[in-house]
């Protein structure tokens, strides 16, 4: 076996080895890609509406989705 | 009128004891859905003596859990709705001390019952006497402990919607130091080894929740209504 | 030093500071996670007892203690949010908890993985699975409060006082766990038998858990700052902010 193939293979174990990482590596991205993007969506709301002028500002924007769920 | 801090309490606790004694039906809930869920048990696991046995005193314990968990919701909402909770908080008197009369009046009315009628639950389950006495011992230092961690989680979820479901999903990781050491004791005291140790605990969790969770119910109740 | 403090965590200056941070912290994070990666995966000896199945360590340990710190973090962030009313402090603590709950479930389930290995099961009631998992429902039941709650002072007021209780009850649930799994099934084989660990295997694993410090900060401060956003929409200082 070459040893890029054994590297991958990691001793037999490879589902459970290369399933935790996999699972971190989502997780991680997730987790950093989700809160980016509505912070993204925010500040381009904000900047619209900062646009219509200030009387605009004062009445309620649209919800943005709460971050909390999952 | 100066009211001492003394008569405050008692006529709080007097006033949710005679307010629960007017509905007896209510009063009665708790205890029939004891009595339902621990007789569901034996429906699902089948009737052997046996593992009823061994299995018993944990269906008792979760029975008891969950009964608490169901009474816990009319703890604060009466008095919630009809403002006299708002009342309480802004008596001169630490609110803190008066939510324990309130919390041992709740105690008094759902964890005695169910403590009266875990004796005829155990005869079902075909629990032995010592082990029938355990249980009792365990439920007694348990379930006040069990209202007591139950108060802050219903002051939290005041006025919300769906507050019930809310409350047990706040309260079961709480629960279970009660539920390992309640449970553990009739283990134990069934492989014939010593109960006390665990009794200390529910003890020890007990006096740690009689302290501290008035001031944090207390601080709930102030963050729920507001003020 | 009040004063110092009410300045440091106002919520403008926290705002414009966050972000110079932002970007240097996700490039430590991925840095580091990346050469703890390679130690871990590539450069660490296979153990001779449990072969190349260990290296799930490497992520398991430093998302359990992620789990861990995150809460300890969040009681702390409550407790002074809840004593001195520190917005900034009600903020972190809010959004540091579906953060905590990620490392949570991470560590669950790379633990259920490396369990799936070393006791042939996917699920053993061990002590630390246990506990880690009464962890996730705190977690849990903190975010359910919060998105239960409409208003945002009160979800902070009540979180504080959540998560303050949660804190206390975290020791006490940790030993009844301990205490229950001697009793019902004797010691099982700890995962982390061999007390004294080389420090080739050693220093990916520091190195991943400073990663994972490092990452949770910068995807806190992200969170942190769109609630700031959507906290103070209509202020001035939000609009002229983001017209900048």
């Amino acid at each position: 076996m070459s040893a890029v193939a054994e590297f991958f293979a990691m001793g037999g174990y490879a589902p459970y080895v290369w399933g935790s990482y996999g699972l971190a590596l989502i997780i991680f991205i997730y987790n950093a890609w989700v809160p980016l993007r509505r912070h993204a969506r925010l500040r381009s709301a904000i900047l619209a509406n900062g646009r219509r002028g200030s009387a605009a500002v004062a009445a309620p924007t649209h919800r943005i989705d709460d971050e909390n769920s999952p | 009128m100066k009211v001492s801090l003394a008569s405050a309490w008692w006529a709080v606790l007097r006033r949710d004891l005679l307010l629960s004694v007017r509905r007896l039906g209510e009063l009665g809930n708790p205890v029939v859905f004891f009595a339902a869920v621990v007789s569901l048990f034996p429906l699902a696991l089948g009737a052997d003596a046996t593992l009823l046995r061994s299995v018993g005193p944990g269906i008792v314990w979760v029975g008891a859990l969950l009964a608490t968990l169901l009474s816990l919701e009319g703890l604060f909402r009466a008095d919630f709705e009809d403002g006299s909770l708002e009342q309480l908080l802004l008596s001169p008197h630490p609110a803190s001390v008066l939510v324990s009369a309130k919390i041992l009046a709740h105690w008094l009315v759902t964890g005695v019952p169910l403590l009266l009628i875990t004796p005829l639950l155990g005869v079902l389950l075909n629990l032995s006497p010592l082990a029938q006495g355990v249980l009792f011992g365990g439920l007694l230092l348990g379930t006040p402990t069990l209202s007591l961690l139950g108060s802050v989680a219903v002051a939290l979820t005041l006025g919300l919607p769906r507050g019930g479901l809310l409350i047990s999903v706040l309260l079961l990781p709480l629960f279970a130091p009660v539920l390992v050491f309640g449970a553990g004791a009739v283990g134990s005291a069934l492989l014939e080894m010593p109960v006390l140790p665990y009794f200390y605990m529910l003890g020890a969790e007990l006096a740690l929740a009689a302290t501290v969770v008035p001031l944090a119910t207390a601080a709930a109740l102030r963050a729920s209504l507001g003020s | 030093m009040i004063a110092f403090f009410s300045r440091w965590a106002s919520l403008p200056a926290f705002y414009r500071r966050s972000g110079r941070w932002i970007p240097w912290l996700w490039a430590a994070a991925a840095g580091l996670l990346v050469v703890g990666t390679l130690g871990g995966l590539v450069l660490a000896p296979v153990d001779y007892q449990q072969g190349d199945a260990y290296r799930i360590l490497f992520v398991h340990v430093p998302s359990a203690w992620m789990a861990m710190f995150v809460y300890m973090f969040m009681a702390g962030a409550s407790a002074s949010a809840f004593i001195w009313h520190v917005k900034l402090a009600e903020i972190l603590a809010r959004v540091s908890a579906p953060l905590g709950a990620a490392f949570t479930a991470l560590a669950l389930a790379t633990g259920s993985l490396w369990g799936a290995r070393m006791w042939n099961t996917w699920w053993v009631w061990d002590a630390r699975l246990t506990s880690v998992l009464l962890l996730f429902f705190l977690y849990l039941g903190f975010m359910a409060l919060q998105a239960a709650i409409e208003d945002r002072r009160r979800a902070a007021r009540a979180g504080a006082v959540l998560a303050l209780v949660g804190v206390v009850n975290i020791p006490i649930i940790h030993y009844s766990v301990e205490w229950w799994n001697t009793l019902h099934q004797g010691a099982t084989v700890s995962k982390f038998d061999n007390p004294s660990m080389t420090w080739d295997m050693l220093w990916p694993l520091l190195t991943m858990a400073l990663g994972f410090m490092v990452y949770f900060a910068a995807a806190v401060l992200v969170r942190a700052r769109s609630e700031i956003l959507e906290r103070e929409r209509h202020r001035r200082w939000v609009i002229d902010e983001v017209a900048r």
